[in-house]
């Protein structure tokens, strides 16, 4: 089976392509990228006038199996990622039970084997059953497949403990990825601190909560000189603390999700559950470092935290609903519409934070359009002007915070090893 | 009810003061007057809610409001439910949108909805289309409260704009505190909110008020005191000095007062703790308008009744605008 790809702008930031190009995929591979192929081909995608990128690789998705497969399951979730562009994705450990033993790990890739729509890679937890008691055999986690681990929804506390986790983790070769926040500090709280909070009338979760927790688990790395990637940065300050550590040396990679450069604490004004978020919208000055802090590169990824809940566990009560939005299939329209349409980045550097950096980080061989690697590949029409609606979503859970938002490029082919797995 | 009047009135549901321009607060409180009378007349009754269902639905228990709402729909000729769900078993029985819609199948015209969760009432406003007036949500809004607490005032003082009015007590966790400042700064009231630090809301002073600690500073210029209720009983309040210890530093006694000015008003929402956030002798004593708001509250709750039910569609989020001519 051949496909051709004609056309296309091509940006594929690990070979510094950006113009015309055509790609010729052959079985499940790339065979050729260059000007005007003229290769007999079993089919042909014109793709004039559209973008054609390495398929997003999302390293921050809960795809909630098992356990809650009332919310997603890798079948659904994966759907969901290839509508978005999504080819591989990280899912997250926090299922049920979790994912900190060989057996349930085993159980999953199982799972993945049979019904996955995309490449699905495996985050392990740190401490069993996330607790933050007692770590994890990651050398048995990673022979069962898992490429980094994260207590992700919580955070261990023990500084001996997530120390001695970096220092495993940096000898099994396997990322960690920190959820950094202090419930200490967060407590029950449910918005960003301030006069948001003080008007809704509802308990704040402060910035420190985030960043002195950031701050702890980059000195944790720096000083057993590890690796470590923080999740879902979304305050200035955490931003500001990355940077320093970057210049310092330390071997930290940050991550942000699309909510945290377009959405804010005062979109929370009618109590909108699906924006009822961990880390919460902060500030528009936020918002603000954020994107300088994605301009300079401090922040180096951007991930979903795709995190589906059902409706009875977000039409209700704010303060009894589930923190999270769903994101895979908004991700990429949100990150062109707030960053490449605003000038903040350009196509060719959000595709880096969400295809190749990603990949890089994980270790994978995946995030560029090279000969022979995997033809994972998604094709936009980036002047597209779409409304998100609940109705058109794929996941099983509809909880989105970009749910009537006016965004602009589209996701029209999501080609996975190969194969055309979404045609819009 | 003779006086003529063409008015906008734009809203299905009352949801909150900070939602409510002056004008339509002027509104509710002109109506007020108007209603106020009805009270001292021998027959307690006008026709204006004939037909019409009221349903009262508690998620906390509160006599007060519920019985003044009673009260005011009754007033009105409507047909008053009282449902009272134990908040407990919120999370396992039926959602509060459930029930809401299936009061809407019922054919009620206006739910009057008390919750412990600061934004129950906004979330079932959006998921009915009947009224919601929100009788408190959390630590959100107390809109009826407040503007019984503003009525009262306006009644004594004859105006509003550059009173000073001081707020003592648990802010932070104060829905009339919140209710209060919105519709007292709309009026060009200067609002001085005192209370311990750490019952002080964050970024509070960009709600357009005054912070202190001290009570004496509070009390100094004020025209009216609004003393609000001290909940020891709230987990929060572990960390907290005791309850002698918080009418030392912050009750409102007699000593205290004769520091203030001579007609200042002593309002408080109730119900009281004597000798905890007031003393006796104040909160009976002839500076306090305690009762008169519970009679007032009447009034204010059938004016509220009374617009909200001359809305036909939904506005509030839509903003699409309705306006109503109606003679009261």
């Amino acid at each position: 089976m051949k496909l051709l790809i004609k056309n296309g702008h091509v940006i594929d930031p690990g070979n510094k392509i950006d113009g015309v190009m055509d790609i010729l995929v052959e079985g499940e591979k790339i065979s050729k990228v260059a000007k005007c192929i003229d290769n007999k081909a079993d089919a042909i995608i014109d793709a004039a006038g559209k973008i054609v990128i390495p398929g997003i690789v999302d390293m921050h998705v809960h795809l909630r199996e098992p356990g809650r497969e009332d919310k997603e399951t890798v079948f659904s979730g994966t759907m969901a990622a290839a509508k978005g562009g999504v080819t591989s994705v990280l899912c997250m450990p926090n299922t049920s039970p979790s994912l900190d033993s060989t057996k349930v790990v085993k159980i999953l890739g199982d799972i993945i084997r049979e019904t996955a729509n995309v490449d699905v890679f495996v985050c392990g937890a740190i401490t069993v059953g996330r607790a933050g008691k007692e770590l994890v055999n990651i050398g048995d986690l990673k022979k069962e497949g898992i490429i980094a681990i994260s207590d992700d929804g919580a955070s261990v506390d023990s500084d001996g403990l997530m120390s001695k986790a970096l220092k495993d983790a940096k000898k099994e070769k396997v990322l960690v990825i920190c959820h950094s926040e202090d419930k200490a500090l967060s407590g029950k709280g449910l918005v960003n601190r301030g006069f948001i909070s003080t008007r809704l009338g509802l308990r704040g979760i402060s910035k420190e909560a985030e960043y002195k927790r950031v701050s702890r688990d980059i000195k944790l790395a720096e000083d057993s000189d590890a690796v470590v990637h923080i999740a879902h940065v979304s305050c200035a300050e955490s931003v500001e603390i990355i940077k320093r550590a970057k210049k310092k040396g330390v071997k930290v990679t940050a991550e942000t999700a699309p909510h945290y450069f377009s959405l804010n604490e005062e979109d929370l004004l009618d109590y909108n559950t699906n924006m009822k978020i961990n880390p919460p919208l902060r500030t528009k000055d936020d918002i603000l470092a954020i994107k300088q802090g994605l301009k300079d590169g401090t922040i180096d990824i951007i991930a979903s935290d795709h995190a589906p809940h059902t409706e009875s566990e977000k039409e209700i009560e704010f303060e009894y609903a589930e923190f999270g939005s769903t994101g895979l299939e908004t991700e990429l329209a949100v990150g062109a519409t707030e960053l490449v349409n605003s000038g903040i980045l350009t196509w060719s550097e959000l595709i880096r934070k969400m295809s190749l950096n990603p990949a890089m980080v994980l270790g994978i061989d995946k995030g560029t359009l090279g000969v022979n690697k995997a033809a994972d590949i998604a094709i936009i029409s980036p002047n597209k002007e779409w409304v998100v609606k609940k109705e058109d979503f794929v996941s099983k859970s509809k909880n989105s915070a970009f749910i009537g938002r006016k965004l602009k490029g589209i996701v029209e082919y999501t080609i996975y090893k190969g194969k055309v797995t979404y045609k819009a | 009810m003779t006086k003529k009047k063409t008015v906008k009135w734009a809203h299905k549901d009352l949801l909150g003061l900070e939602y409510l321009s002056r004008e339509d607060i002027e509104l509710l409180l002109d109506t007020a007057e108007s209603f106020r009378e009805i009270l001292d007349r021998k027959i307690k009754k006008v026709p204006a809610l004939r037909g019409k269902t009221v349903v009262n639905l508690f998620y906390e228990p509160s006599t007060r409001t519920r019985v003044s709402f009673e009260v005011a729909a009754k007033r009105l000729s409507a047909d008053v439910i009282n449902i009272a769900v134990e908040s407990s078993s919120v999370k396992k029985g039926e959602t509060l949108n459930d029930t809401g819609r299936n009061i809407e199948a019922l054919k009620a015209d206006i739910i009057v909805v008390r919750h412990n969760c600061s934004g129950a009432a906004t979330m079932l406003a959006r998921n009915v289309n009947i009224s919601v007036i929100n009788a408190g949500d959390g630590w959100h809004e107390h809109p009826t409260q407040a503007l019984l607490d503003i009525f009262t005032l306006r009644k004594k003082t004859g105006k509003l704009e550059g009173l000073n009015v001081s707020i003592v007590g648990d802010i932070a966790h104060s829905r009339v505190a919140r209710s209060n400042i919105w519709g007292l700064t709309k009026f060009g009231v200067k609002v001085t909110v005192c209370a311990p630090k750490i019952l002080i809301p964050p970024e509070i002073e960009k709600m357009g008020v005054k912070i202190t600690d001290n009570i004496d500073e509070a009390l100094a210029d004020a025209d009216a005191i609004n003393v609000l209720r001290m909940q020891f009983e709230r987990d929060d309040m572990k960390a907290f000095p005791t309850q002698l210890e918080y009418f030392r530093n912050f009750g409102v006694t007699e000593d205290r007062l004769k520091k203030s000015k001579k007609n200042i008003i002593v309002m408080h929402p109730g119900p009281i703790n004597r000798g905890v956030e007031i003393s006796s002798q104040v909160a009976d004593g002839a500076n306090s308008v305690i009762l008169e708001q519970v009679t007032n509250g009447i009034a204010v709750r059938m004016a509220v009744l009374f617009w909200v039910s001359q809305t036909k569609d939904k506005d509030v989020h839509t903003k699409h605008e309705v306006v109503n001519e109606a003679t009261y």
